[in-house]
C-alpha cells in the first residue's frame, strides 16, 4: 500500500465523517420538525432560518456542558461506552454504497460486514448501563442486550435471504440485481430500471422494517430508553459530550437503518427509470453518480420521516411482549422468507412467485393478529347505566352490611381477557 | 410507612438465592405525576413489592383551613386538586351550604354544574395525555392539551383565572358568567366532541394500546370497595357508584346521563370508562344549557359566613371519585375542624395490591390509571 493510498484512505474516512456529522444534525433537525408538525406545534424556529442551526447549538451546548461521572462509577467503562457505541455506528458506513461502485470502501463481503459490525454497539450499551452504577441505566443496559439480541436474528435471515436471492454479498450486486440469473426475472423489465427488493421480498422488507425499529430501539420498541420507566436508561447518568456522542450514535444508526432500507429493498442509488431518460442522453458519468447519490439520500430522508412518524404515533411494547413478539413471530417468518427462497431458488420459479406467497401470508397473520389479540370485544365490557331507561338510583354499596353477590356477578363474566 | 432507610437495601430472594434488586421510582420520576415516590422491589423485570411514599406536597391544608374565613377555604380547595379546581370548589361550598342550610339559585347552580363538567372533561383530557405518555405515546398529551387550552380560556372568560378560579361562593358565585357563555360553551363543546373522538380513534383500539393495558392491575368490585376506592377507578370494577345519580347534589337530578361501568376491573377498562364518561359530561353540559334561564347567581346571605355550630358533609363525584368535605362548626366564622376525603389518596392505597406480580413498566401504567393528583393526596 503506496502513501498516496493511506492518504486517501485517511481523507475519505475524513469526509464520511464530516458528511455523517452533518446528516446527523440535519436527521435531529428532521426529527424535531416531523415530530412538530404531527403534534401540531412549531418544532425549532429560532436559531437561523427554520430553526436550521437549532441542531449546531445542541451541538455546542453539549459539548461545552459540564461532563459529570457519578462517585461511584466504573470510570473506564463509562469514559468507553460511548465510543463503543459510536465507532460501530460510523464504520457501517464505510461499506454503504453512494453511487456505481462509490463507497468509502467497496467491499466483496460488505453485508456481511453490515453484519458484523452492527453486532458490537449493543455492549457499549451494556458496559454503560453496567459502568453507571445505577439501577435504572442497568436495568437499560440489560434490557438493550435482550432486545438486540434478540431483533438481530430476523434482520440477518432477512439480509440472508436477499444475499440468497442475488447469489452475492456485495450491496452494489444487491442495488445493481444483475447477478440475479435464475428463473424469468421480473426485475430485467424492457425499458425499466430493476424493480426493488421490496416487491419481490415483500415479507423481507416488514420483517426488517420492524426488526430494523427494534434495532434502532425506537418507538414502539423504546423500551431499554423508556423516560416514562427507566428514565433514559444507559444514558441516565452521562451528560455534556459524552451524552452527546451516545446521541450522535443513535442517529448514525437511525441513518443507518433507513439507508439499508433504502439500498436492500429500494434499490440505494438506482433510479425507477435509467436518468438518460430523464434528464437526456449526454450525462456525464460524474452526473450521474451525483444525481444517484442525491437520488439515494432522499430516499433515506425519505424512510428516516417514516421512522419518526412511528415515533410519534403509537406507544411502546413491554419488554415481554417485545420479546415474545421477536421469537414467536418475526424469526419463525423470517425463517419463512428465508426459505421461500430457498424454494423459488432451487425449482427456478419466476420471482413473482414470492410476493405472491408472501402477501397473503402477511395479510392473514395481520388479520390473525386483529382477530385475536386487539381490542375487539373490549368496548363490550363497558355498558352505559342510564336513568332514563329505568335505572334510576344505581344501587349504593352498602359497606357495613354488603351482599357481594351482586358485585361478583358485575365483575366476572365476559372481561377477564388480556392476558 | 415504612422507614425507608432500612427498606433500601437488596434482600435475597427465598425461592432461587438470587438478589431481588430495590429500584426506587421518584420523587422526581417522570411517570410519577409530581411527587409521589415508590420503591419497588423488582426480580429482574417482575414487581415483588412496593412500598408507597407520600408527603413531598404536604401543605397541612386542613390545619390551615381552621385559621380561614370560610370564603378564605375556596381558594386552599383550588390547591388540592389542581386539575379539577371547580369540583372542589364545589365541595366546599355544598358543605357550608348544608351547614349554614342556605341554597343557591337555580341559574348559579347550573352554571356551577357546567363548569364542573366542563372540568371533569379537562381533568379526562389531562389524563388521557400524559398516560399515553407514560406508554410512550407522545403525540396525545399535545393533542389534549390544545383542547384543554379552550376550555381553560373559556374558565378564563368566566373567573378571571385559568386555574386557580376561586369562583364559587357560598350560596352562589363570585358574578354572573358573560352575556356569550351559553354560545362559547356551545361550540366548546363540539370542538371537544372532536377531540375525545381523535384521542378514542388513536388509542382505544390500537393494538399496542390494548396489550399493554387489558388485563393489567385487575381489582375486582370487591376488592375495589374494601380499599374504599372511588370513580372511575371503582367503575371500572363493575360497581355502579356515581354520587352524581346515587345521592344528586346541584341539580343533577334533572339530568339524563349515563354513568359508564366496566367489568373487567383491568387498565383498559379504567381508561376507556374516561373517554365515555367526557363524553357523558359534554351531554350533561349541552342539557344544562337549554335549561338555562336569567337570574340571580347569590343568595341573599352576610358577607361573612357564619354557621351555626354542627357539623356537616357534603361529597361529590369529582373526576377521580368521591371527594368529601365534614366540617364541624363551633359557630365561629372559621371551622373548627375541617376533613377531606380525598379520592387520589384513597385510590392510591391499592396501588401495591395492583402492582405486584407485573413488570416493571406495568406499574407505570397502573399508577398512571389511577391519576392520581399529588395535591390532593399529601394535601
Amino acid at each position: 500500500m503506496s502513501f498516496t493510498d493511506i492518504l486517501l484512505a485517511f481523507a475519505g474516512i475524513l469526509g464520511m465523517f464530516i458528511a455523517l456529522s452533518v446528516g446527523v444534525l440535519s436527521l435531529t433537525w428532521l426529527e424535531r420538525k416531523t415530530l412538530a408538525r404531527i403534534q401540531q406545534r412549531a418544532g425549532p424556529s429560532v436559531v437561523g432560518p427554520h430553526g436550521l442551526l437549532q441542531p449546531v447549538a445542541d451541538a455546542i451546548k453539549l459539548t461545552t456542558k459540564e461532563d459529570i461521572i457519578p462517585a461511584y462509577a466504573d470510570k473506564l467503562l463509562f469514559w468507553m461506552a460511548p465510543v463503543f457505541v459510536a465507532i460501530p455506528a460510523f464504520m457501517i458506513w464505510l461499506a454503504i454504497p453512494f453511487g456505481d461502485g462509490i463507497a468509502v470502501r467497496v467491499l466483496d463481503l460488505g453485508l456481511l460486514y453490515l453484519v458484523a459490525i452492527s453486532g458490537i454497539g449493543v455492549v457499549g450499551l451494556l458496559m454503560g448501563g453496567w459502568a453507571s452504577s445505577s439501577r435504572y441505566s442497568m436495568l437499560g443496559g440489560l434490557r438493550a442486550a435482550a432486545q438486540l439480541v434478540s431483533y438481530e436474528i430476523p434482520i440477518v435471515i432477512v439480509i440472508l435471504s436477499i444475499a440468497a436471492l442475488v447469489q452475492s454479498l456485495s450491496l452494489d450486486a444487491v442495488i445493481s440485481g444483475n447477478t440475479i440469473t435464475v428463473g424469468d426475472s421480473i426485475r430485467d423489465l424492457p425499458g425499466q430500471g430493476t424493480i426493488p427488493f421490496a416487491f419481490i421480498m415483500p415479507m423481507g422488507l416488514v420483517i426488517f422494517v420492524i426488526a430494523g425499529l427494534a434495532e434502532l430501539g425506537r418507538t414502539p420498541f423504546d423500551i431499554h430508553h423508556a423516560e416514562s420507566e427507566v428514565v433514559g436508561g444507559p444514558f441516565v447518568e452521562y451528560s455534556g459530550a459524552h451524552w452527546a456522542v451516545f446521541f450522535l450514535a443513535e442517529y448514525l444508526n437511525t441513518f443507518v437503518i433507513s439507508a439499508l432500507i433504502v439500498v436492500l429493498f429500494f434499490g440505494g442509488w438506482s433510479w425507477p427509470s435509467p436518468p438518460e431518460s430523464l434528464f437526456g442522453n449526454d450525462l456525464s458519468n460524474t452526473t450521474t453518480n451525483v444525481l444517484g447519490g442525491v437520488w439515494f439520500m432522499l430516499k433515506t430522508y425519505f424512510v428516516a420521516t417514516l421512522i419518526f412518524w412511528v415515533r410519534a404515533t403509537y406507544p411502546r411494547l413491554r419488554i415481554d411482549q417485545l420479546m415474545s413478539f421477536a421469537w414467536k413471530a418475526l424469526i419463525p417468518l423470517s425463517f419463512g422468507n428465508l426459505v421461500l427462497v430457498a424454494v423459488v431458488l432451487f425449482y427456478d420459479w419466476p420471482l413473482w412467485v414470492m410476493p405472491a406467497v408472501s402477501v397473503p401470508v402477511l395479510i392473514f397473520v395481520a388479520t390473525f393478529v386483529q382477530r385475536t389479540r386487539g381490542a375487539r370485544g373490549r368496548p363490550q365490557t363497558v355498558r352505559i347505566l342510564r336513568r332514563s331507561a329505568g335505572e334510576i338510583g344505581l344501587p349504593v354499596p352498602d359497606l357495613a352490611n354488603r351482599t357481594p353477590a351482586g358485585v361478583i356477578n358485575q365483575v366476572s363474566g365476559e372481561g377477564q381477557a388480556g392476558d | 410507612m415504612t422507614d425507608s432507610a432500612s427498606t433500601f437495601t437488596d434482600q435475597t430472594s427465598s425461592d432461587d438465592g438470587t438478589v431481588d434488586m430495590m429500584v426506587n421510582m421518584g420523587p422526581q420520576h417522570p411517570a410519577t405525576h409530581g411527587v409521589f415516590r415508590m420503591q419497588l422491589r423488582v426480580d429482574g423485570e417482575m414487581v415483588k413489592d412496593l412500598i408507597p411514599h407520600i408527603g413531598y406536597l404536604h401543605r397541612g391544608s386542613e390545619k390551615l383551613c381552621e385559621y380561614e374565613l370560610y370564603s378564605q377555604i375556596i381558594t386552599l380547595f383550588d390547591r388540592l386538586d389542581y386539575i379539577s379546581n371547580f369540583n372542589n370548589e364545589l365541595v366546599i361550598v355544598s358543605a357550608v351550604e348544608k351547614l349554614m342550610d342556605v341554597e343557591a339559585p337555580p341559574r348559579a347552580e347550573l352554571i356551577r354544574m357546567i363548569l364542573c363538567e366542563l372540568n371533569r372533561i379537562a381533568s379526562h383530557m389531562l389524563f388521557y395525555g400524559t398516560f399515553a405518555i407514560d406508554m410512550g405515546a407522545i403525540t396525545p398529551v399535545l393533542y389534549n392539551f390544545r383542547d384543554r387550552e379552550k376550555i381553560q380560556s373559556l374558565f378564563e372568560s368566566v373567573s378571571g383565572a385559568r386555574m386557580m378560579h376561586n369562583y364559587f361562593r357560598v350560596g352562589g358565585l363570585k358574578q354572573d358568567v358573560n352575556d356569550d357563555f351559553s354560545s362559547r360553551v356551545l361550540t366548546l363543546c363540539d370542538e371537544l366532541e372532536k377531540g375525545i373522538d381523535e384521542t378514542d380513534r388513536l388509542l382505544t383500539s390500537n393494538e399496542i394500546f390494548v396489550e399493554r393495558t387489558s388485563g393489567i392491575g385487575v381489582i375486582s368490585g370487591e376488592d375495589a370497595l374494601d380499599w374504599g376506592l372511588s370513580g372511575p377507578v371503582l367503575r371500572a370494577s363493575g360497581v355502579p357508584y356515581d354520587v352524581r345519580v346515587d345521592e344528586p347534589y346541584s341539580r343533577y337530578d334533572e339530568m339524563d346521563f349515563g354513568v359508564p361501568v366496566g367489568s373487567a376491573g383491568d387498565s383498559w377498562n379504567r381508561f376507556y370508562l374516561r373517554i365515555l364518561e367526557a363524553r357523558e359530561s359534554i351531554s350533561i353540559i349541552r342539557q344544562s344549557i337549554a335549561l338555562l334561564e336569567p337570574g340571580d347567581t347569590m343568595a341573599q346571605i352576610r358577607r361573612i359566613a357564619r354557621p351555626p355550630a354542627g357539623e356537616a358533609y357534603a361529597h361529590c363525584e369529582n373526576p377521580r371519585g368521591d371527594l368529601g368535605v365534614y366540617i364541624v362548626s363551633d359557630g365561629g366564622e372559621r371551622p373548627y375542624r375541617l376533613k377531606v376525603r380525598p379520592p387520589s389518596f384513597c385510590n392510591l392505597q391499592a396501588l401495591k395490591d395492583l402492582t405486584v406480580g407485573h413488570y416493571i413498566a406495568d406499574a407505570v401504567v397502573i399508577l398512571g390509571t389511577l391519576d392520581i393528583v399529588l395535591g390532593e393526596v399529601d394535601r
